[in-house]
C-alpha cells in the first residue's frame, strides 16, 4: 500500500550545537522501519523519471522495490549492477537537482528521499552482509587507471566486473582521491571509502599508492609495460587564487590545502604530526560545496566564528542546499554581495621578531550588488562604490576553484586539452589519443562526485568495445 | 613500504640514507625531489634527491634532523622500512648550454647542490663551488665536491675550517675580479640564496635557486607551496612542486618565503621536543 504522505521521511541528524565540536558524521541514516516507510512512498511508475536523472543509471524503483519487500540485500544487488561506490553516492550526491528533481512525487509535495534510501541500503549491506564479491574470471585484457578519485575508482571497478585486469595507479599514499583527502568526515567518514575501496580489490583491482602518471611513469609507459587501455582521473588540480594583495600571509590557506591537512594528513587529531592553523576568527571565500566543507571544519576545529564571504547572493550561491542548510544551523555567518580586496598581514612596528608578524590579521572587503547577467545567466556581482570595510580574521581558506593539473598534459605527447587546461575527451571520453580516455575534473574542472562517476562508467563502456572489437 | 639499503652520520645533524625505490632511481635528475612518510601516521615532508644509483634501484638523500619527523626517520636504520616514498616530483635544474658555472651550498642544502655539481662536471662544464657551514662539525661532502669542481671554496662562519665568513664574501672577490659564470645556482638557508642574488646583481649575472617550501602532496594540488614572483614588475604566484623547485633567483619574494617557512615554527618545535621525550623515555 503506498505511503501517500506528503512529506519524506526527516533524515536524522546530530544535534547542531554538538555535532559543531565533532568530526562525527552529521547525518546519521534510516533505520529499518523508516527506509519501508520511505520507500513506500514510490510509486512504481512506469516512465522511472528519476533514473535519467541519475548519471550512472541506476535501477532505482527496482532497488526501492526490495526496499519494501524488506529484501536489503536485493536492493543493494540492484544498486551494485550500475555504482560501484553505493555508500559514497547515497552520501554526497546533489539527488535534490539530479534523480529527486525528476520524481513524480514531488509535483505534489516532497520527492522520495532516493539518496537517503540509497545509503540506507549500502550501510546494511556493508554491516550484515556475508556477501563476498567474487572476481570474475579473467579477460586477458590489462587496464591502467589514473586517479583513484571517484571516476577512476568506478571505471575500474566496471572494468574489473568484466574480467579485466585493472590497476590503479594513485599519486598519493591512500586510495581515494578527493574522496579521502577533500570531503571531510563528518559528511563522508573514511571507513566507508576504505571500505568500498577493498570491495573493488575483492574484484581483483589492483592499487598502486606513490606513483605519480607524468613523473613516476609516463602514459606512453605504461603501454609499454602492457597495458591496452589508459583512463586519466587524476581529479582538479592547482587551487586557484584571487590575486589581491596578502595572498602570501600566513594564515592563508587555499581550501585544498586546508582540507588536505584536515583529512587526508588527520590535522584534526590532536596527536596529528601535521600542523594546521585552529581556532581564531576564519573567513572562508567562495560559495561551493568545497567552501562550506571547508566553514564546518574550520568550526570542527575549534574556531571561535566562521564566515563565508561570497560574492553574489543566497540566491546564485552554488553549494547544495542541505550543506548551506547544515552550515548555518551550525552557526557559520554567511557575509553575502561581499568581495575580498587585500588581505592584512600584522606588523608589529616596535619588534622585527614578534611572533604574529607576517600572520593574517584582518581582510578588506568591498560590498557588492548584482547587475546584469553575465554569459552563463548568473547575475554579474558590481562593486558598490565606497563601501569598503574590514573583517577581524585570523585565517582565510580561499575556496574559489582549480585548474586542471599540469603534470599529465606536459608529459603525454599528443594529448589535446582546451584553453583552461581540461582534457578534450569525445562522448566517450576517448581523448585525441588512441586508447587513452579521461573524465572527471580532469576533463571538466572542478564538478561533483557523481558526475566524475558517470563519465567514469561511460570510459569503461568504451574502453569494454574498444578492446573487445 | 621502502627499505632502507643503507645509512650513513654525515654530521652530528645530517644522516645519508640510501632507499630502495627502483621505479624514482630510474627517473629522477638532479634538482627533483621526493616525498616521504616515515610510518602511518606521519605528515609528508619533501626532500630533494641527493643521487640515484640506477642499477642498484636506489635514491639517495640526505636530511638534516630539525623536526619531528626528521627526529622520527633518524631513528630507522639500514634494514628498516619507510611507508612511503614517491616521485621524483618537480623539474629538474636545467644544465643545458652552462660552461661556467658557480655553485653556492649552504648547510645541507649542499647535499641537493653535489648532483647538480656532479652532473655539470659530467657535461664538461667548469665548476666552481663554494660551500658554507656553520663550524667545521658541520662540513659535509668536501671531497665530494673537490672532485666535482674545478675549484672549491669551503666556508664557515666561525673560521673553525676553510675560510671564515658567508659564502658571499668569495663570491663577491670572484665576481669583482671579473668572473664571467654563464650562472650561479645556489642551494641553501632563504636568506644565504637572498644574499646571493643581491651579491650577483650589480654583476648582472643569473642565478637560479632552489625553493624548498612546506608542502603536503607535491603534484600540484594542495598549493601549499606557492610562492609569489616578481616578473617584470608584475606578481605572479607560482608552485614549487609543479613549477620548480628551481626559479629565477631575481624574481623570488625571498621575504614572502621567509615569513611563510616560519609559518608553523612554534609547533614544530614543540612537536620536536615531544618526539625527543619520547625517544629519551624509551632509552630510559
Amino acid at each position: 500500500m503506498a505511503n501517500m504522505t506528503l512529506k519524506r521521511n526527516v533524515m536524522p541528524t546530530q544535534d547542531a550545537q554538538v555535532r559543531a565540536r565533532n568530526f562525527d558524521e552529521v547525518a546519521l541514516g534510516y533505520d529499518e522501519q523508516t527506509a519501508i516507510d520511505e520507500a513506500n512512498r514510490c510509486l512504481n511508475c512506469k516512465t522511472k523519471p528519476c533514473v535519467t536523472g541519475c548519471p550512472v543509471n541506476i535501477h532505482i524503483p527496482e532497488f526501492i522495490q526490495k526496499i519494501k519487500e524488506g529484501d536489503f540485500e536485493g536492493a543493494y544487488q540492484i544498486i551494485n549492477r550500475s555504482s560501484s561506490l553505493p555508500a559514497v553516492c547515497g552520501r554526497v550526491c546533489p539527488q535534490e537537482t539530479q534523480c529527486e528533481s525528476k520524481c513524480v512525487r514531488g509535483i505534489k509535495g516532497e520527492s522520495v528521499g532516493i539518496g537517503r534510501l540509497e545509503r540506507f541500503v549500502a550501510d546494511w549491506h556493508n554491516t550484515f552482509s556475508t556477501e563476498q564479491p567474487v572476481a570474475p574470471a579473467p579477460n586477458g585484457h590489462k587496464v591502467a587507471i589514473v586517479g583513484s578519485g571517484p571516476s577512476g575508482l568506478t571505471c575500474a571497478g566496471d572494468l574489473a566486473k568484466l574480467g579485466y585486469a585493472v590497476t590503479v595507479f594513485e599519486a598519493l599514499h591512500t586510495a581515494g582521491g578527493v574522496l579521502v583527502y577533500g570531503i571531510p568526515e563528518f559528511r563522508l567518514p573514511k571507513a566507508i571509502v576504505a571500505r568500498e575501496v577493498e570491495t573493488l580489490k575483492s574484484l581483483g583491482v589492483k592499487i598502486e599508492t606513490n606513483v605519480v602518471i607524468g613523473k613516476t611513469l609516463t602514459v606512453d609507459e605504461l603501454f609499454d609495460m602492457g597495458y591496452e587501455a589508459v583512463f586519466i582521473g587524476s581529479g582538479a588540480g592547482l587551487p586557484n587564487f584571487m590575486g589581491i594583495p596578502g595572498e602570501g600571509l600566513c594564515g592563508v590557506y587555499s581550501a585544498n590545502e586546508f582540507l588536505t591537512r584536515s583529512n587526508l594528513m588527520k590535522g584534526y587529531r590532536a596527536d596529528a604530526d601535521t600542523p594546521m592553523m585552529k581556532g581564531g576568527r576564519v573567513a572562508v571565500v567562495g560559495g561551493g560545496n568545497v567552501a562550506m566543507d571547508a566553514a564546518r571544519t574550520a568550526l570542527r576545529l575549534g574556531a571561535d566564528k566562521v564566515y563565508i564571504v561570497y560574492r553574489r547572493s543566497m540566491e546564485e550561491l552554488p553549494a547544495r542546499r542541505e550543506e548551506v542548510e547544515h552550515a548555518e544551523e551550525e552557526g557559520i555567518e554567511f557575509c553575502l554581495l561581499c568581495n575580498p580586496t587585500e588581505i592584512l598581514g600584522y606588523q608589529n612596528p616596535n619588534d622585527p621578531r614578534d611572533p604574529k608578524n607576517g600572520f593574517v590579521r584582518g581582510m578588506r572587503c568591498v560590498r557588492m550588488e548584482l547587475g546584469e547577467p553575465d554569459a552563463k545567466g548568473r547575475r554579474r556581482p558590481v562593486e558598490i562604490p565606497n563601501s569598503a570595510f574590514e573583517m577581524e580574521v585570523d585565517t582565510v581558506i580561499m575556496s574559489i576553484g582549480t585548474s586542471p593539473n599540469p603534470l599529465i598534459k606536459s608529459t603525454t605527447g599528443g594529448l589535446e586539452v582546451n584553453s583552461r587546461g581540461g582534457i578534450i575527451v569525445n562522448e566517450d571520453g576517448l581523448t585525441s589519443r588512441t586508447a587513452v580516455y579521461a573524465g572527471g575534473d580532469a576533463v571538466t574542472g572542478a564538478a561533483t562526485v557523481i558526475s566524475a562517476m558517470g563519465a567514469g562508467k561511460t570510459a569503461a563502456r568504451a574502453i569494454d568495445e574498444y578492446l573487445n572489437r | 613500504m621502502y627499505r632502507i639499503v643503507e645509512k650513513k652520520i654525515l654530521s652530528p645533524t645530517v644522516v645519508q640514507l640510501q632507499i630502495e625505490a627502483p621505479l624514482v632511481a630510474n627517473k629522477a635528475k638532479p634538482g627533483q625531489f621526493i616525498i616521504l612518510r616515515v610510518d602511518e601516521e606521519g605528515e609528508r615532508i619533501p626532500l630533494t634527491v641527493a643521487g640515484t644509483d640506477r642499477a642498484a634501484g636506489t635514491v639517495k638523500i640526505i636530511y638534516q634532523i630539525v623536526g619531528a619527523t626528521t627526529e622520527k626517520l633518524s631513528h630507522k636504520g639500514a634494514g628498516e622500512y619507510l611507508q612511503d616514498f614517491v616521485g621524483p616530483l618537480g623539474e629538474p635544474t636545467h644544465l643545458d648550454g652552462l660552461k661556467k658555472v658557480c655553485i653556492v651550498g649552504g648547510g645541507v642544502g649542499c647535499a641537493i647542490a653535489l648532483p647538480i655539481a656532479e652532473a655539470l662536471h659530467d657535461l664538461g662544464a667548469d665548476v666552481t663551488s663554494i660551500i658554507g657551514f656553520r663550524n667545521r662539525d658541520l662540513l659535509i661532502l668536501e671531497d665530494e665536491f673537490k672532485a666535482a669542481s674545478k675549484s672549491l671554496v669551503v666556508m664557515t662562519d666561525d673560521g673553525s675550517y676553510g675560510r671564515q665568513g658567508n659564502v658571499t664574501l668569495p663570491l663577491k672577490e670572484m665576481l669583482e675580479d671579473g668572473e664571467q659564470f654563464d650562472m650561479i645556482i645556489t642551494i641553501g638557508p632563504l636568506i644565504m640564496m637572498k644574499f646571493v642574488v643581491a651579491t650577483a646583481k650589480p654583476y648582472g649575472t643569473p642565478v637560479t635557486v632552489s625553493m624548498n617550501p612546506i608542502m603536503i602532496d607535491g603534484t600540484g594540488m594542495c598549493g601549499g607551496c606557492r610562492l609569489t614572483l616578481n616578473v617584470d614588475g608584475k606578481k605572479v604566484t607560482k608552485f614549487a612542486c609543479v613549477d620548480g623547485p628551481d626559479f629565477n633567483g631575481y624574481e623570488v619574494d625571498f621575504d614572502e618565503a621567509m615569513a611563510r617557512g616560519r609559518m608553523y615554527y612554534g609547533f614544530e618545535r614543540h612537536a620536536h621536543e615531544a618526539a625527543c621525550n619520547l625517544y629519551k623515555k624509551e632509552v630510559q
